[in-house]
């Protein structure tokens, strides 16, 4: 606990270049997942995957109701089709994929030692449209948070299984994703750790603030606020914006890397996405 | 590089405050009627979500919903005998607690001077 509290301190200071004296991902692990257990004593691991309902009782019962009749139903069934009909030279998404992409959406994102890029799922899946000759998709929400859902629902019960391999590259992209985690931004001067880890478990005003273990397993998800689905990197933004930052753009570099460490950190939980969430 | 920014901030927090004692009437001449609408002045920007929206994370009495993120805003006299501790605090929380989640209203130009001064005003009379 004071450990991370100290990394919190210091990277919002230095840059990159201590990388080589920075805690090993595995050890950051170690201790995110301790401080939540010291946090919520009464929460099992594998709870964390259903975010905020993992530690409030009252919202709970609301969100089991609707999940009975998921409002994101008619999305997966839009993600299967589009995911099965073939592009233009005949090919589908399934050979861009390993085990033609199904089951396959926790090892993202992962990083590319070609290109030197974090891959998370959407970036493939565009990847795979212009490799077909196709023009790429919007990336916030519509068809590709469509396939990204189905993709996501046959790989439920998979555990999170992000990798980062020691490598200079990998280890850059980790430790610039884990610094926009924990570096305060935006007028408002609050950092995603002031909110989803110092405070987990606090209401802002009338919001009860969810735990950032487990906030990775269950998107895209379908927020009644959006009225819809909406990726990852949409919520990045909404949540840049609230502290008045300006957001970046989805599939940044930047987006691309936080989402690297983000996900790193829920390893070994369950995917259980898509998620319907207020 | 980094002593230069943290200079740069204390002066001119001093600078705000110096400037904020001129704004302020002297205590002798402030009409009752005057002082009871800066409070509620201050009342009004503190509660405003777009500007203090103290509530978001501070239980402040006639405030509905608050977060409970912060501590209660409760005998403000007591706990801040010296007026200008209050006034650092809303300025720049930050330079008390480095990594507290209290947006600095001041230093990040949330709020204007005068707006911090009249939220001081309220605050103090909780
Ligand atoms: C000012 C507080 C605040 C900050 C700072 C903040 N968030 Fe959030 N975030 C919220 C609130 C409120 C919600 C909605 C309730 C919830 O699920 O926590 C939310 C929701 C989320 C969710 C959705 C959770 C789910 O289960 O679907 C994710 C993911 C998330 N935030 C990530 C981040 C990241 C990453 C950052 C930093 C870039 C960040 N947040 C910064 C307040 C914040
Ligand atoms: C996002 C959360 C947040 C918001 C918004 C916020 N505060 Fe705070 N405030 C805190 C926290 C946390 C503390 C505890 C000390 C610290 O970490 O700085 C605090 C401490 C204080 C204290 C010291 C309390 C004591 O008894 O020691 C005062 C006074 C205060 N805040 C006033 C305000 C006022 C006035 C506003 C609105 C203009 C405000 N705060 C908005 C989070 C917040």
């Amino acid at each position: 606990m004071k450990k991370l509290l100290t990394i919190a301190a210091t990277l919002g200071l230095i840059s990159a270049a201590s990388v080589a004296v920075q805690a090993s991902p595995q050890q950051d692990l170690k201790e995110f997942r301790a401080y939540f257990a010291e946090r919520f004593p009464d929460v099992p691991f594998k709870e964390y995957v259903n975010g905020v309902y993992s530690i409030d009782q009252a919202s709970r019962e609301q969100w089991e109701a609707i999940e009975e009749f998921p409002p994101y139903e008619l999305n997966i069934d839009n993600g299967k089709q589009a995911f099965n009909t073939p592009f233009k030279n005949g090919k589908t998404y399934a050979s861009c994929f390993r085990n033609d992409g199904v089951g396959i959406k926790q090892d993202y994102p992962y990083y590319d030692n070609a290109t030197g890029k974090v891959v998370t799922l959407e970036a493939a899946i565009n990847e795979c449209r212009s490799d077909n000759g196709e023009e790429p998709l919007k990336w916030q929400k519509g068809e590709i948070a469509d396939i990204s859902a189905y993709m996501s629902y046959t790989s439920r019960g998979n555990k999170t299984n992000v990798v980062v391999p020691g490598d200079e590259g990998a280890m850059a992209a980790y430790t610039r994703g884990k610094n926009h985690f924990y570096a305060k931004r935006g007028q408002l001067n609050m950092s995603c750790a002031d909110c989803h880890l110092w405070n987990a478990g606090n209401r802002i005003r009338a919001d009860l603030l969810s735990p950032a273990l487990g906030h990775t397993t269950h998107f895209p998800v379908y927020r009644s606020k959006w009225g819809g689905l909406g990726t990852m990197h949409r919520r990045y933004g909404g949540c840049n914006k609230q502290v008045r930052a300006k957001p970046f753009k989805p599939q940044s570099d930047e987006y691309q890397a936080l989402e690297y460490f983000h996900t790193y950190m829920s390893n070994g939980l369950v995917m259980n996405g898509p998620g319907a969430r207020k | 590089m980094r002593k230069f920014p943290s200079i740069l901030k204390t002066a001119s927090s001093m600078l705000a405050l110096a400037g904020s004692m001129a704004l302020l009437p002297a205590p002798g001449l402030v009409l009752a009627e005057d002082a009871s609408s800066v409070v509620d002045q201050g009342k009004a920007v503190a509660f405003d979500r777009k500007k203090g929206n103290c509530l978001a994370c501070h239980q402040i009495a006639g405030g509905d919903l608050p977060g409970n993120i912060a501590p209660p805003l409760v005998a403000m006299k007591a706990r801040f005998p010296d007026k200008s501790r209050l006034r650092a605090q809303i300025w720049d929380a930050t330079k008390i607690n480095s990594n507290s989640i209290m947006p600095p209203f001041g230093r990040q130009q949330i709020l204007s001077e005068s707006e911090i001064n009249k939220i001081v005003e309220f605050i103090y009379t909780l």
